[in-house]
């Protein structure tokens, strides 16, 4: 059992689970849409989390990626006439090379003053989405084409549900392999110490630009999901408080914990569902609950619970 | 010409605001190394609790100093009840937590007092004054004046009382402070009244100006946090010019180049000034221990 718990692979298992057996208690089409969102985050919270918890830098402004995935599949089949696959494919392709032009000189920079910088790059983005009006339809955001391979179109909150969910699974366990390689073992050294890094021979600024780019990649996939997901989008996407959200996820969840991402992400898409029951106090309970969570798990949740269970 | 001056006048008006709001953030990180992201919450609570208490009735000077005392209770709070209990934590941590804080102060905002837009009379009463051409309100002179007032304040509170050296102490070093007997939690306490008690007479200095709502928060949290890390985070200095520099920014950016990217063009430069100098303009190098 012990030997189970341990195994590298035993969030992704566990993970698994959870989604083979949630249709067994989903209620309605609702759900599962509510469900589908929750892998969306996840999997942008994931990626982030390969740059926040592993490599130990900040982003404030991932959901630019977001934005990036989420217009390329509305632009795409739109505007240029392409396959939303495509567009799909094109979009991650397109975040991966932004994200490596960006990364290059911005990862130089340290700390908070990173933070201001990845936030000043997501809200460019974000003006540029809500000002080109002729490609995005400005403030008002534009329609997403259905998702559609050979002729078939994806349709129905099941089918998102079993394509986000796949897709999510697929993503942590690259992550979980990654971790476990030596560039996981290089970015875990660089989260330490970027000096005792270097000295170990490790090429601090190669290994921090390609986690940059990984996760740039995971997140602008979740954005064109989110696209599709919703059939309409806006330049709040990649808006500075969905990258703050997309932070909240990880370090609620737990930084450098995949099964914790998964967790902060249900949490933050479950619960203003929930709270709107409470109507005003809604941002008031919200607020609470980061900061109670924050204060007495300080680790994140799934850390602190798995620390506490392996102590039982 | 007239243009120049017409467009200077509104970045500084804007640009003190900011500049204090910046100031605010230098205050909490310097004191305890938190990014203190509800730092435009105070703005907000100060301006729309004077707005409230001049509609319930109150004389606006009294109306002025209650939004303040409140702002700064608030701010006590936050740092007894939140910050205090997650010491030792990551940066991160501490950071969602000031995020948790903002959205929990947004919501009571809107709970308290309402979502619509309030402004308040201006202190001054009177015509525009012109300069060269270029009109200037009486009100925006008063922003100025009044962000001048609280520097000077501050800089004799910090440079000249034994309060302010001590809390100058537990910035540069709080352990060596404990040694020498400074109650170091009572000082970043302090660091957090003051911030609050700033960013407070911020709002109610430019709700005549600018409009208020229980919203406003999160924009100036951005801008100042913008604006500190410019001119370098830690230095006081640095904060008041990364301010002004910013609001003078986007003021030339939307009237020479156009409203709806005077933002990006503000970051943008922000952006360069950082891959040149990548600890801010007032920044000092760290060093990094292994």
């Amino acid at each position: 059992m012990r030997g189970l718990l341990n195994h590298r692979l035993f969030p992704a298992l566990a993970m698994s689970a959870v989604v083979v057996l949630m249709p067994l208690v989903l209620p309605s089409a609702y759900y599962y849409r509510v469900a589908a969102l929750v892998f969306v985050f996840a999997l942008a919270a994931v990626g982030l989390n390969l740059l926040m918890g592993f490599a130990g830098q900040v982003s404030l402004g991932h959901a630019g990626f977001m934005g990036i995935g989420a217009y390329a599949v509305a632009i795409g089949p739109t505007h240029l006439n392409l396959p939303s696959w495509l567009a799909f494919v094109g979009g991650a392709g397109l975040s991966a090379l932004v994200a490596f032009a960006v990364g290059r000189p911005i990862l130089r920079l340290k700390g908070h003053y990173l933070a201001v910088a990845t936030l000043g790059f997501g809200l460019l983005l974000a003006i540029a989405f809500s000002n080109e009006a002729r490609f995005t339809g400005g403030p008002d955001g534009m329609a997403v084409p259905r998702f559609a391979v050979f002729g078939l179109s994806v349709r129905g909150a099941q089918a998102w549900y079993w394509i986000t969910a796949a897709s999510f699974l697929i993503g942590a366990v690259l992550a979980l392999n990654l971790i476990e390689s030596p560039t996981g073992r290089a970015l875990r050294a660089i989260h330490d110490s970027e000096v005792a890094a270097r000295v170990l021979g490790i090429d601090v600024a190669r290994m921090k630009l390609a986690v940059f780019v990984v996760s740039a990649v995971y997140a602008s996939v979740a954005g064109s999901y989110f696209a599709f997901l919703n059939g309409h989008i806006t330049p709040d996407v990649s808006g500075f408080l969905r990258s703050i959200e997309l932070v909240a996820m990880v370090v609620l969840g737990g930084l450098g914990s995949v099964a914790g991402s998964l967790v902060g992400a249900a949490l933050l898409v479950m619960l203003p569902q929930t709270l709107t029951s409470l109507h005003d106090y809604e941002h008031m309970a919200l607020g609470l609950i980061i900061m109670l969570v924050m204060i007495f798990l300080r680790a994140g949740i799934v850390p602190t619970l798995a620390r506490a269970l392996r102590r039982a | 010409m007239t243009e120049l001056l017409q467009f200077a006048f509104s970045g500084l008006t804007v640009g003190a605001v900011y500049a204090l709001v910046a100031l605010g953030f230098t205050l909490i990180y310097n004191s305890c190394d938190v990014i203190n992201f509800a730092q435009g919450e105070f703005v907000m609570l100060g301006g729309m609790t004077a707005v409230f208490l001049g509609l319930a009735g109150v004389p606006l000077p009294l109306a002025a100093c209650l939004a303040v005392v409140l702002t700064v209770a608030v701010g006590l709070a936050l740092h007894r009840f939140a910050i205090e209990p997650a010491r030792g934590s990551g940066a991160v941590v501490l950071i969602i937590i000031t995020i948790g804080a903002s959205i929990f102060l947004r919501g009571a905002a809107q709970v308290i007092f309402d979502k619509r837009f309030h402004t308040l009379p201006p202190f001054v009463g009177g015509d525009a004054i012109r300069i060269a051409g270029a009109a200037i309100l009486p009100q925006s002179l008063v922003v100025l004046a009044g962000a001048v007032i609280i520097l000077v304040l501050l800089w004799a509170f910090i440079e000249r009382t034994l309060i302010g050296k001590a809390m100058v102490a537990t910035a540069a070093n709080e352990i060596a402070a404990r040694l020498v007997g400074i109650d170091t939690r009572a000082a970043v306490g302090l660091s957090f009244a003051i911030s609050a008690a700033i960013g407070a007479v911020a709002g109610i200095l430019i709700t005549p100006v600018a409009l208020t709502s229980y919203d406003v928060g999160s924009l100036l949290a951005l801008k100042g946090f913008a604006a500190a890390m410019l001119g370098g985070i830690g230095s006081a200095v640095g904060a008041v010019i990364g301010g002004l520099v910013l609001g003078l920014l986007e003021a030339f950016a939307a009237g020479y180049v156009s409203s709806q990217y005077k933002d990006a063009v503000a970051f943008l430069v922000i952006l360069i000034v950082l891959l040149a100098m990548p600890r801010g303009l007032f920044g000092r190098a760290p060093v990094e221990r292994v």
